[in-house]
């Protein structure tokens, strides 16, 4: 079972009290957009062995929107942090450089 | 008018926790920037106690303040006091942003009374319940089995949960079954 420290609750909440949302930091193309960055904003999507950034709301507690860096094959959360960001904290990126060396996502590292 | 009516009239549950449906409640639901003095003290004094801190229940009597979101906070009061403290609150918030919503008649209280009452909780919601990490006037928001609630306890042998009123009759099941004669865990001690 998953669980996830919500940054506003301050609690460990468990998966089932929270809703996935998909891929994290996603930046959006609208109408006056190319068809080819509308199209990869809409349907290109990474689906990572290992390191993954995420949205997660926390539905069935403050209904808070906010990020998660985890691992999608061992589970291991590597931290959560609020939604007010378009970028992970450094803080963040550090966890995951010394549990995970020489991690890419996107462009991060 | 009509004549206001509690969601299940009070029913009332014995087992080895007692579940009742606290009747008719004021609940006034508000939201705004919890950094702004104008804000946290329009709140508090209309709820007669202070803005209570992350995940905190704070209660005088029947008045009280419930810790919802970092920018949302539930007022108790007595179901009649409800819209004039909603007036209340709208007057000495005017021209601060904010949202205030008496929500009385669309939520439903249950109380829990009972040594056993952590053993009840912790059977439907993903939360520890354990004496030592969830203490008297800790709230947590989270869901009992299949739908969206919150708890506080006000001692050891009382909580108080609150849902939508809609789910008020499943609730009560919930509840009820949970707490049913024989259906001791003996997780915490009791």
């Amino acid at each position: 079972m998953l669980t996830l420290k919500c940054p506003y609750c301050d609690v460990q909440a468990e998966e089932t009290e929270l809703h996935a949302g998909g891929e994290a930091h996603l930046t959006r193309h609208g109408p006056d957009s190319s068809d080819d960055s509308f199209e990869s904003y809409l349907f290109t999507r990474e689906n990572p062995k290992g390191v993954h950034f995420e949205r997660w709301r926390h539905s069935h507690g403050c209904g808070k929107w906010f990020h998660a860096a985890r691992c999608t094959m061992t589970m291991e959360v590597f931290g959560t942090y609020p939604a007010q960001t378009t970028k992970p904290p450094q803080a963040i990126l550090d966890a995951i450089t010394a549990k995970r060396p020489g991690w890419t996502w996107r462009e991060l590292s | 008018m009509s004549e206001p009516i509690s969601a299940l009239r009070r029913a009332r549950y014995e087992g080895f926790v007692t579940v009742e449906e606290a009747g008719l409640q004021g609940m006034v639901q508000i939201r705004g920037d919890f950094d702004s003095e104008i804000f946290t003290r329009a709140v508090s004094s209309a709820a007669g106690v202070a803005m209570p801190a992350q995940r905190e229940a704070l209660w005088e009597g029947r008045q009280g303040l419930l810790w919802m979101s970092p920018d949302e906070v539930m007022l108790l009061c007595p179901y009649p006091e409800a819209d004039r403290a909603l007036a209340r609150l709208t007057n000495d918030l005017a021209g601060t942003h904010h949202l205030a919503l008496n929500v009385s008649d669309a939520r439903t209280m249950f109380t829990l009374e009972g040594a056993g009452l952590r053993e009840v909780l912790a059977k439907l919601a993903p939360v520890d319940m354990a004496p030592d990490v969830f203490r008297p006037g800790m709230l947590r928001r989270t869901r009992l089995a299949q739908v969206a609630a919150a708890f506080w306890l006000r001692s050891d042998t009382r909580a108080e949960v609150i849902c939508f009123r809609s789910v008020a009759p499943y609730m009560m099941e919930l509840l009820s079954t949970a707490a049913a004669t024989g259906s001791e865990v003996g997780l915490h001690g009791d």
